[in-house]
């Protein structure tokens, strides 16, 4: 077994007198493509912004790649190879696609020419390649949503984290965005990633975490999981799952 | 060399305006004009790239020129040392300035404030403190001769002015095309979006400052070379702070040309409003605030790109 490339120990993030993650433990090992799935205010994104650094963790330790990173801020955290999407997308309005998409490649590119031809390159890869120098303002949102992706993997991560990519695009679309984050998996980047779109989910990850107003309540392959009489009830409310095993919906 | 091209043709533009400008009334406004530009340079770094909108340019424009003036007049500091020592000045009181209020988080309407609070209490202080000559004001003793970097004639200091305001052309351009401006764009476009992607948000707007502060700060420490006097109303007063943001919003904000532009436009405009009604006091001022209003509500990329736009739709239309 190699090292983990993240492990969260103990994580608690309050908001206030809310606690939008609880005391939330994982091991991420090295490559592959895991979910996060669960319902609307499970603090999915919370525990994204905890493993990105734009939020500070009340208790517990982000360890990554063999340190600890839990309190470095974001910037930091990118320079050790975290990369993020954002569920609303972010994009530099006033900048072309290739600019923006640059401001990543920066990075590890000091020099404007390598940087520029870098995030040509990426943009090409994630299907932005017709669109280099359309103002990111002009952009429709599944465009967007490739840009995300296109900067963030501009920084070279080794975690890439994507929040809800596949959000608000049509069933055609989705289906041109799998083949992406397979594409990034083979790279060798380990892929985390929020989504809501189930059948996605099942065929792009292997492993799947659920959480639950701010706890993780089970994990393991797809197919398990969607079956665990807990996840059903977190989505569904208590007793959906024995009335769904009596095979009747109604009640 | 391509990026600069236009820069080049735009210095020998100047440079051709300079040497026609024989009168001493021409050559003083021009002289006035470039300096406000040179000052606008500064401020269109970190409010035009980096969106970091100061009310209080004054404070570096003011620190230079009470640096530039009191070496010079109690210490009898050589003239040119003065000079870099006013610039090395500003660009230290833009440290201070950037490191509280940008540590302390502050952005919009609240870092126009805190700079604007810090410019007013500068003047105030100035207008009292022994060492700045008090409510009198510093002069700097009058010995024309180039060792003193002091001429006769208006000429030499539009020429001085116009290299200084090139290389501030040349300068931005840099900025434009380095990795620092990219993130300080990005900055100004999202901030967390920016940190997300490695950029030290902090860091490069610290940066940003002290560029900008040293900018704003060599047009300060000209304009008490070139008048020989300051005091704490002109160093420190509010008219700097507004007319270093108004020429680059006027002119074009976050572009290469933009406070060169506004400036000599802002100059042209105000000369002709005191012309055709030079006889209503405060009139020109109302017809001022006309303009800006005006470029506000037709060209809000300001008035380079409205010649942008213009010439595009033209081509659009000849095509």
């Amino acid at each position: 077994m190699t090292a983990p490339l993240l492990v969260l120990e103990g994580l608690t993030k309050r908001f206030g007198g809310l606690t939008a993650i609880d005391g939330v433990s994982l091991t991420l090992p090295c490559g592959g493509v895991t979910g996060i799935i669960g319902p609307n205010g499970a603090g999915k994104t919370t525990l994204f912004s905890l493993i990105a650094g734009s939020e500070r963790a009340n208790t517990g330790r982000v360890l990554f790649d063999g340190g600890d990173v839990t309190r470095l801020p974001a910037n930091a955290r990118a320079v050790r190879g975290i990369g993020r999407t954002f569920q609303i997308t972010q994009p530099f309005a006033g900048m072309s696609v290739r600019e923006n998409v640059a401001v990543g490649a920066y990075l590890r590119h000091a020099r404007r020419n390598d940087a520029l031809a870098r995030a040509a390159e990426i943009a090409e890869r994630v299907g932005l390649g017709g669109r280099l120098d359309a103002p990111a303002a002009s952009l429709t949102v599944s465009a967007r949503k490739r840009l995300e992706v296109a900067r963030a993997l501009a920084t070279e991560p080794k975690l890439l984290l994507l929040d809800e990519i596949l959000a608000g695009l049509n069933p055609s679309e989705v289906r041109e965005f799998a083949p992406v984050v397979r594409a990034l998996s083979a790279q060798g980047i380990t892929v985390m990633m929020i989504e809501h779109v189930m059948h996605a989910v099942m065929n792009l990850c292997a492993h799947l975490y659920v959480l639950a107003e701010g706890r993780l309540i089970a994990q393991g392959p797809p197919a398990e999981v969607t079956r665990d009489p807990l996840v059903i009830e977190s989505y569904l409310g208590k007793g959906a799952a024995a009335r769904l095993a009596r095979g009747g919906g109604h009640g | 060399m391509r990026p600069y091209l236009s820069i080049v043709i735009v210095a020998l533009a100047l440079a051709a305006l300079a040497s026609l400008a024989h009168s001493n009334t021409l050559a003083n406004s021009l002289v006035t004009a470039t300096i406000i530009a040179l000052a606008g340079y500064g401020w269109n770094l970190l409010g035009g790239y980096g969106g970091q909108y100061s009310f209080g340019h004054a404070a570096f424009f003011g620190a230079a020129a009470y640096v530039d003036a009191v070496a010079q007049a109690r210490y009898g500091v050589n003239a040119y040392a003065a000079f870099v020592l006013a610039t090395a000045a500003a660009a230290l009181v833009g440290v201070v300035i950037g490191y509280l209020s940008f540590r302390a988080g502050l952005r919009g309407s609240y870092f126009a404030l805190i700079t604007l609070a810090f410019a007013e209490v500068m003047r105030v202080l100035a207008n009292a403190a022994g060492i700045t000559g008090g409510a009198a004001g510093t002069l700097i003793r009058l010995a024309p001769s180039p060792s003193h970097f002091q001429f006769v004639g208006r000429q030499p200091y539009l020429w001085i002015v116009l290299v200084l305001v090139t290389l501030a052309m040349i300068a931005t351009r840099a900025v434009e095309r380095s990795r620092f401006g990219a993130y300080l764009v990005a900055v100004r476009e999202n901030e967390a979006a920016a940190r997300a992607l490695g950029v030290d948000a902090l860091r490069v707007k610290l940066q940003a400052i002290v560029i900008s502060a040293a900018l704003t700060g060599l047009a300060g420490a000209l304009y008490a070379q070139y008048f020989l006097f300051v005091d704490a109303s002109i160093a420190f007063g509010p008219w700097i702070s507004i007319e270093a943001l108004a020429a680059p919003i006027v002119g074009g904000l976050g572009t290469v040309f933009g406070p060169l532009v506004g400036a000599l436009a802002l100059d042209g405009f105000g000369e002709a409003a005191h012309a055709v009604a030079g006889r209503t006091p405060g009139i020109e001022l109302a017809l001022y605030g006309a303009l800006l209003v005006l470029v506000v509500a037709v060209a809000r990329d300001g008035l380079q790109g409205l010649a942008v736009r213009f010439f595009a739709a033209r081509r659009a239309g000849a095509a």
